[in-house]
């Protein structure tokens, strides 16, 4: 097995625990919400056409955005009682995909109830059952199969949607999906897809298994789906069930850069005795408040990120006085501390094809504002939202014939083919230079500075062997290593993971 | 065990549907004892009559007493546990033994003891095999289903059967035994029995008094007897006039051979 495949199914265990975990919790909860509406709507038709329209609707909403919509919604909730709410990881992850388990279970709940054979019901009428004892006696065992099946459906999505609850800081086999695509590493990818796919198969085999059981009525097949399910539900939970001290989880946002960066601090940590756990993919919305509410201990941001977007700044100011006022921002209303800044920028960063630059003489923003009208833009998916492309708009005279939205997997190969004329690169990444692109320059310093800080969770910012674990990184890593650690990772062939990339990275420190 | 079966009275009793008016201001006195037919076409409104007697329909004015006591003074669900009530689609439940289906007006009465006495002895009264007791609805024919629609209808012992085209989805020679059968119960078992049917055959056979309806009216309120004798009104010598034609062309039939 190659050291790839090795290092992917060491996370599987842990992360299939939590994958299981935040499924079972959310078809158990839409389960507890569903069936005894679906008895009130079986009785009125109006109290049905209104939960089904609702829970069609939520249905129409991507699971992406859904789980997004979660964060902020969670925060403000929190806001409004007085804190107390966590906003991060299982509880948005765990409404969203309840949510989203809504419909078909309640669908086939209300279908099974209705449908319920009008002779039979007359028959218990005629007996003279009370309401619930006909449901008991008649309706819901006839019910059974139809509301089974609907169960079933709802296990599938909620194992399949899980998938996107990394996104909101709720580990899951989502976490090796995630990864696998940002820094192009296939095995990831595909150990997520197989043990999700398998997961799901499973289940929907079990549960189809007690699906039959009651169909047929057949106990003994009912009873033995059953018990495997709960067996399975052991084991995958075990994992979760051994507790350590002394965990510490390291942060990452969704790119390669910071999947290495969070194995460099991870490696560090762990030498000084620390258990460590990852939480990568995580929004830079979220990122930041899960460190400040302690929900991850450290992670690695950008100084103008902080700065726009956290503290609303849109002023310009030397490197040196923003790091300045972004420690003592960050201490002072949220408690985290600053370690340091790493040593090198990662700004957004104007590149253009080498031919391009030479032939229309293109060497700064300027120059690109002048041929804008003739060129192609291509960009991450936030660029565009970001108060940097303001900022860039407001000073250059820029307006590009298109603009089109890339992961940064696919923004880089989209600039060399010609599909855009110019992309909104990130300075560290070694994708330019293996390229030849040429970056542009910003004379009015348009864009603000963004040197990689590495940020601190109150608690530990306090913990003096965590901070000297990690102190030697400050300032010790040069751009050209992060370019170089960086491609090594993202580039086509002979790709290294990033944990290899933190090692080279670490051998490698500027002293 | 003879019970005697309680007397039915029904004051100024109507039921619409919308405008339709399914029963319309019927007033009736049914003997203790007796086994009355309520036949007429559809729509005359002889099943919504039957069912405001166990209050599956409730009627809109009017009022119904069995003995006594206004059905409107009992809780729908302790009434409909002391009367027999059989219909057309009979209504088994699918998922459970002939013997739990008989014995299921016994469970909800907490009656759980001797259940399974009981079960034997209906089986013997509706005339199935014992054996019947452990299959499923779904293994039985037709005419069987309906034996055990009845034993279940008779499980708690009630004085009074209310039936809704019991026979009616049977073929011809099923019925005829059920019919006749379901005669010597009612007169051994002391019942009052109210049956609808459209079949005038059937009621002139198996009813001591007859009632025919139309639009929503009791048009006719008489024996057996008087009915044929064309006594009883055009409503009613227009529905014996079927079976009489049939039995005359039976007869004339049977001399040519």
């Amino acid at each position: 097995m190659t050291e790839a495949w090795q290092q992917a199914l060491a996370r599987v265990p842990e992360l299939l625990a939590a994958h299981v975990q935040i499924s079972v919790s959310a078809l158990l909860l839409a389960m507890l919400i569903c069936l005894p509406l679906a008895i009130w709507a079986a009785r009125s038709p109006r109290v049905a056409a209104v939960a089904l329209t609702v829970a069609s609707l939520i249905q129409t909403i991507p699971g992406l955005a859904l789980l997004a919509l979660f964060y902020p919604l969670l925060l403000g909730l929190s806001a409004l009682i007085g804190g107390g709410i966590s906003a991060f990881g299982f509880l948005p992850a765990l409404l969203a995909l309840t949510l989203y388990a809504l419909l078909p279970i309640l669908r086939n709940a209300v279908t099974g109830l209705t449908g319920v054979d009008p002779a039979a019901q007359e028959a218990a009428d005629g007996l003279g059952m009370t309401g619930n004892q006909k449901l008991y006696y008649v309706e819901a065992p006839l019910a059974a199969p139809t509301i089974m099946a609907g169960i079933r459906t709802a296990a599938v999505w909620t194992i399949g949607a899980a998938t996107l609850s990394t996104t909101v800081g709720q580990p899951s086999l989502g976490d090796l999906i995630f990864a696998g695509l940002q820094t192009q590493n296939w095995t990831l990818v595909l150990a997520g897809c197989l043990f999700s796919a398998a997961l799901a198969i499973s289940v929907d085999l079990l549960l189809g298994l007690i699906e039959r059981g009651i169909r047929e009525r057949r106990r003994i097949l009912a009873g033995a789906g059953i018990a495997i399910i709960a067996a399975g539900l052991l084991v995958a939970t075990l994992p979760l069930l051994i507790t350590r001290d002394n965990v510490v989880v390291v942060g990452a946002k969704n790119f390669s850069e910071q999947y290495i960066l969070a194995r460099l601090i991870g490696s560090r940590l762990e030498a000084a005795g620390y258990d460590v756990r990852y939480r990568d993919g995580l929004g830079s919305a979220v990122v930041y408040r899960a460190l400040s509410r302690g929900d991850i201990d450290v992670y690695v941001d950008y100084s103008g990120t902080i700065w726009t977007n956290q503290m609303q700044r849109t002023d310009a100011q030397t490197k040196a006085a923003m790091l300045d006022e972004i420690a003592k921002w960050t201490s002072a209303s949220h408690g985290v501390k600053m370690l340091g800044a790493l040593g090198f920028e990662n700004t957004y960063a104007f590149a253009v094809r080498a031919d391009d630059a030479r032939q229309k003489s293109l060497k700064t923003l300027d120059d690109l504002a002048r041929v804008s009208s003739d060129f192609n833009f291509g960009t991450d998916v936030e660029f565009l939202e970001r108060p940097e492309w303001q900022m860039v708009q407001d000073a250059y005279p820029i307006r590009f014939k298109t603009a089109r939205s890339f992961s940064p997997t696919f923004m880089y190969p989209a600039l060399a083919s010609g599909e855009v004329d110019v992309i909104s690169a990130f300075s560290s990444d070694g994708r330019i230079a293996a390229n030849g692109f040429v970056i542009l320059d910003d004379p009015k310093g348009a864009v603000p500075s963004y040197e990689a800080i590495m940020l601190l969770a109150p608690k530990r910012g306090r913990d003096d062997k965590f901070v000297a674990a990690l102190n030697p990184l400050a300032g010790a890593i040069t751009v050209e290593n992060m370019r170089e650690a960086n491609y090594t990772v993202d580039r086509e062939g002979d790709k290294k993971t990033p944990r290899q990339a933190a090692r080279w990275l670490n051998d490698n420190l500027r002293e | 065990m003879p019970v005697s079966g309680p007397s039915i009275r029904l004051q100024n009793v109507s039921r619409h549907y919308a405008a339709v008016r399914a029963v319309d201001g019927v007033s009736l006195d049914i003997a203790a004892g007796s086994l009355v037919a309520l036949v007429g076409l559809s729509g005359s409104g002889k099943s919504t009559l039957l069912k405001m007697i166990n209050r599956l329909v409730e009627p809109d004015s009017g009022e119904i007493f069995i003995g006594e006591t206004p059905v409107c003074s009992i809780d729908p669900h302790v009434l409909r546990r002391r009367i027999g009530y059989v219909f057309q689609n009979i209504g088994l439940f699918p998922h459970m033994t002939i013997a739990r289906n008989i014995a299921i007006g016994l469970e909800l009465a907490g009656e759980k003891e001797g259940s399974a006495d009981r079960v034997a002895e209906l089986l013997d009264l509706v005339e199935l095999p014992q054996d019947t007791a452990s299959r499923m609805p779904d293994q039985l024919s037709g005419g069987q289903q309906q034996r055990v629609g009845v034993a279940r209808a008779l499980a708690t012992r009630p004085g009074l059967m209310l039936m809704d085209e019991p026979f009616g989805a049977l073929d011809p020679v099923t019925r005829d035994n059920l019919t006749a059968q379901y005669k010597a119960l009612h007169q051994r078992l002391g019942l009052t029995t109210v049956i609808v049917t459209h079949d005038m055959a059937e009621a002139l056979y198996l009813a001591d008094r007859i009632l025919v309806m139309e639009g929503g009216k009791i048009k006719a309120n008489a024996t057996p007897a008087e009915l044929l004798s064309g006594n009883a009104g055009e409503e009613a010598e227009a529905l014996v006039a079927i079976p009489r034609a049939q039995a005359a062309h039976l007869i004339a039939l049977g001399k040519k051979s």
